[in-house]
């Protein structure tokens, strides 16, 4: 569904990107990890066309992402950060995006979930940093889009909420939906992913499917395997020391 | 029939109005020329209606010369029309038109030469070189004439009413439109000059020189070339005169020259470029005007003193005062200045602290005229407070005391 | 792109700056109607407003939300919607509401108490510059990524078109004073929208003086059907222009 092709990014001096290229098909819940300023965020902007690459191409569903907006109906995303004009009212923001699709809402599972039909009347600027999250997170599945990009989904979110969203995702992995997502809490992706794409300093490092990183690396846990193969390729970065770190106490939290 | 019917006419005119002369295409008498030898001192000539092409006339005796029905006497753009010398004349409800014109005489519709107690009136001049020409007369009345020229060139074209070297004369309710001077006089001496309007004149709507005990009052002067000057002349009234729409860069409501001991009273100046313009002119009283909407209300060269400005009106104009020195020997007060930003602390009516009615800005601007581009500009506006704050460039000493916080109603 | 505008006018309209600002001309003006005797005294606090508030307000809000809706922007661009149409959409969302304020504060108290022709003047010269300055806004605030940086830049261009440009004009004329400059002043007067805005309220307000001198030239060319032509043509060229190259700038960019 995503055909990436030798992508080159350059930001003033610093490569963002360099010679990316990976294909994303129906089904599959890409984990896009790698340290920050690895390029993550850079290839998701270029994916929905708001970063123009160097060189190379990106096609969604074959339609070059420079071209005509319109492909962009096959996409939920969910930003990081979800600022919305203050003075908007929830009811208005979804009101606006079914304008904007021309359809109607579709799914309103999580709408329902997060009862955010409770708070329409309320200006956007009163809402907390985890209900923007919530409202975020609704608005990207609410077409039903065969394509989900989701930046950071789980941050800022209240354990509940986040538990509803990976209920979520791992109900629209079933649907055969192809599901990109980047995340640093590791342990949220080990439940939904099925391959992972690990980037640094621009450059893809690689790209595999769950069961080859485990078999390749001998173990289990999703951090820890990534880990050891970035041990192994002795590129080993302070950031997955930290991220081990964290697991480890996660594991042991004593 | 009808020659017995002219007969019987004929002898009851004779007979009720003794001295009578008709003269008509179906009169008696068909030639005004024929009319006027005819008519012994005294006489009454009525003048039907009709064409009357007669070159030019003469009359020399006291006559009456009445029009009925406004009859028309062409000069085929060759003739002068009506010469008059004499005294004790009338001409009243005649149309003169096409008069000639002359490079070496000041060729008129009407000519006045030595006269005295002449009446003009109720006749109406169209297409003259000059309409009405007066010169060494003594009360001459002109009144109640409509005259339009066609306006060409300056030297093409002559004055509407002029007068020159003559005395008590009054000029009154009469329209001139379309001459290079609407209103002309050259030593001319306690005359009245009122309730005329001038209007669209190529040069002055009123030109004034050397003509001192005169008053003119009441009357309009409209968008002229240059608006009304008065030179060189003592003991002028002005009074009650409306100087409007005279624009251009010579153009001024009133342009004083060399003028002294006189009054200027309740007149209104509204949207000329300059309201009056003063330049070597002593111990003039002005008073009681409105200025309103003018470029400048008043443009005082240092060159005047002794001039005494109050009780005056100046609202919306772009710049209240002009002045070329920083030399100032002319009085204000209790004028009421709109661009007075004052404070009146016990309520007399008066504000407390002086009022500067020179900007910064309008010395820039005498100094050099494109500047006026930049008017009302943020930048401008910021120089002028700064001036205001510490003044430097305008004349310190130009200032009204007592300048009214309320217009005053005139 | 109404779809959009409509939302991005609704949430500006509630926004308390705008509020404050049109509140702020409204009393500015009734209070200046009502204190003073005759209008042209009051027409004249106006002008100022118009010629100096107006552009400011313009630049620094335009600038201020478009930075304020960055993230906005952004998740529109991840919908199906052309760069163009998001960024026209902001532009005449902002515009409108500015436009608003100016009419509901300055047009509605000039219609009710000076309704002639200087009034009108005013009107159509400060919806001109608030068109014009949101454009000029759009440039600076597409151009530059950093909010601080393009704040800065729309206030300095403010500084240049309000004080700077006429400063420069006015040492310009003194220096050449020898020579004959109205043609060339009234092309430099194009050149900046404020001065021919400026202009073209000083044409009914100070005609008296314009006829004087050279302004008659002025008068001549403004006052002409070919001169108000140019006005409105140059004043659209200042509002098109800035926001076409704002529009070229923002379809390249990478958010």
């Amino acid at each position: 569904m995503i055909h990436i092709e030798a992508v080159y990014k350059k930001f003033r001096r610093l490569q963002v990107l360099e010679n990316i290229s990976a294909r994303f098909t129906a089904g599959q819940v890409i984990a896009l990890i790698g340290p920050n300023g690895s390029g993550k965020t850079t290839l998701i902007k270029s994916i929905l066309g708001m970063v123009r690459p160097d060189k190379g191409t990106i096609r969604v569903k074959d339609h070059l992402v420079t071209g005509n907006p319109d492909y962009r109906q096959f996409i939920g995303y969910m930003p990081q950060i979800g600022r919305y004009p203050d003075n908007m009212k929830v009811g208005q923001l979804f009101e606006m995006m079914k304008k904007i699709r021309g359809i109607e809402s579709v799914d309103i599972d999580l709408l329902t979930r997060f009862e955010i039909e409770k708070i329409y009347e309320k200006p956007m600027r009163t809402l907390s940093g985890g209900t923007r999250q919530k409202v975020s997170a609704a608005l990207a599945f609410l077409f039903d889009p065969p394509i989900l990009i989701l930046d950071e989904p789980t941050a800022g979110l209240d354990p509940l909420s986040s538990e509803i969203l990976k209920e979520k995702i791992i109900q629209e992995k079933k649907k055969n939906k192809l599901i990109l997502i980047t995340s640093h809490v590791l342990s949220d992706l080990e439940e939904l992913t099925s391959h992972i794409m690990y980037l640094q300093e621009g450059k893809l490092q690689f790209i595999k499917d769950l069961e080859t990183l485990q078999e390749e690396t001998g173990e289990i846990k999703l951090s820890k395997a990534i880990a050891k193969l970035m041990r192994g390729q002795e590129t080993s970065s302070a950031w997955i020391d930290q991220l081990f770190a964290v697991e480890q106490n996660k594991e042991n939290p004593q | 029939m009808k020659k017995i019917l002219t007969f019987f006419c004929l002898i009851i005119s004779l007979g009720l109005f003794a001295g009578q002369i008709v003269v008509g295409t179906a009169a008696p008498v068909k030639s005004l020329r024929k009319a006027i030898e005819m008519a012994r001192p005294g006489d009454t000539i009525r003048l039907q209606a009709g064409l009357y092409k007669e070159g030019s006339l003469v009359i020399s005796k006291p006559l009456t010369l009445l029009g009925e029905n406004n009859p028309v006497l062409d000069g085929e753009s060759k003739y002068e029309i009506l010469l008059i010398s004499g005294r004790d004349i009338t001409v009243r409800g005649i149309t003169f038109r096409n008069s000639g014109y002359s490079a070496m005489n000041d060729f008129a519709s009407i000519k006045l030469v030595d006269c005295t107690n002449i009446t003009l009136e109720k006749n109406t001049i169209l297409n003259a070189y000059f309409a009405i020409h007066i010169s060494n007369s003594v009360n001459a009345i002109v009144r109640y004439n409509r005259i339009f020229g066609i306006p060409a060139s300056e030297q093409l074209t002559g004055n509407g009413i002029h007068l020159w070297k003559s005395n008590h004369a009054v000029i009154e309710n009469n329209q001139v439109e379309g001459h290079r001077d609407g209103i002309y006089f050259e030593f001319v001496t306690a005359s009245t000059i009122s309730n005329n309007l001038s209007q669209k004149n190529i040069r002055y709507g009123l030109h004034f020189m050397f003509s001192n005990d005169d008053t003119y009052r009441n009357n309009t002067f409209r968008n002229n070339g240059a608006g009304v000057a008065v030179m060189y002349s003592k003991k002028v009234r002005m009074e009650k005169n409306h100087f409007e729409e005279n624009w251009g860069a010579s153009a001024y409501g009133i342009l004083l020259k060399d003028i002294t001991d006189s009054y200027i009273r309740q007149n209104q100046f509204v949207k000329n470029t300059v309201g009056i313009h003063m330049e070597g002119s002593s111990r003039i009283e002005i008073r009681e005007n409105q200025f309103k909407n003018n470029g400048w209300a008043l443009k005082v060269q240092a060159s005047c003193d002794d001039n005494f400005f109050h009780h005056n009106n100046f609202t919306g104009n772009s710049f209240d005062i002009g002045t070329n020195g920083t030399l100032v020997l002319n009085k204000f007060e209790k004028n009421y200045w709109d661009k007075y930003e004052g404070y009146d602390m016990n309520k007399d009516g008066i504000g407390d602290i002086p009022y500067h009615p020179v900007s910064m800005y309008s010395m820039i601007v005498e100094e050099n005229p494109t500047t006026l581009i930049l008017f009302r500009s943020f930048m401008v506006s910021l120089l002028d407070k700064a001036e205001k704050a510490i003044p430097s460039l305008t004349p310190e000493n130009l200032y009204d005391n007592q300048p009214m916080m309320k217009m005053l109603s005139l | 792109m109404l779809k959009l505008s409509r939302y991005v006018l609704y949430d500006i309209l509630r926004n308390k700056i705008i509020i404050a600002y049109t509140l702020f001309l409204l009393l500015v003006s009734l209070s200046m109607f009502r204190m003073e005797e005759n209008g042209s005294k009051a027409m004249l606090s106006l002008l100022n407003i118009v010629l100096i508030v107006l552009p400011l307000v313009s630049l620094v809000f335009t600038t201020i939300h478009y930075y304020n809706s960055y993230e906005f922007i952004e998740l529109m661009l991840s919908q199906p919607l052309s760069r163009t149409r998001i960024l026209l959409s902001e532009y005449a969302g902002v515009c409108v509401s500015l436009l608003s304020s100016f009419w509901i504060g300055v047009g509605v108290p000039v219609i009710l108490y000076a309704p002639d022709a200087t009034g009108f003047a005013l009107l159509f010269t400060g919806t001109s510059l608030t068109v014009v300055f949101t454009s000029i806004a759009f440039l600076a605030a597409v151009r530059s990524r950093d909010k601080a940086r393009g704040i800065g830049f729309a206030l300095l261009l403010w500084f240049y078109f309000a004080l700077i440009y006429d400063g420069l004009v006015l040492l310009t004329l003194f220096a050449f004073s020898d020579y004959p400059m109205e043609k060339f002043t009234l092309l430099l007067s194009a050149l900046n929208p404020i001065d021919l805005g400026r202009i073209y309220i000083m044409l009914k307000m100070d005609i008296s003086a314009l006829m004087g001198y050279t302004g008659a030239l002025y008068k001549d060319f403004f006052g002409s059907g070919s001169g108000v032509l140019f006005t409105a043509g140059i004043m659209a060229l200042w509002g098109i222009v800035p926001l076409w190259l704002a529009l070229r700038s923002f379809k390249r960019k990478d958010m």
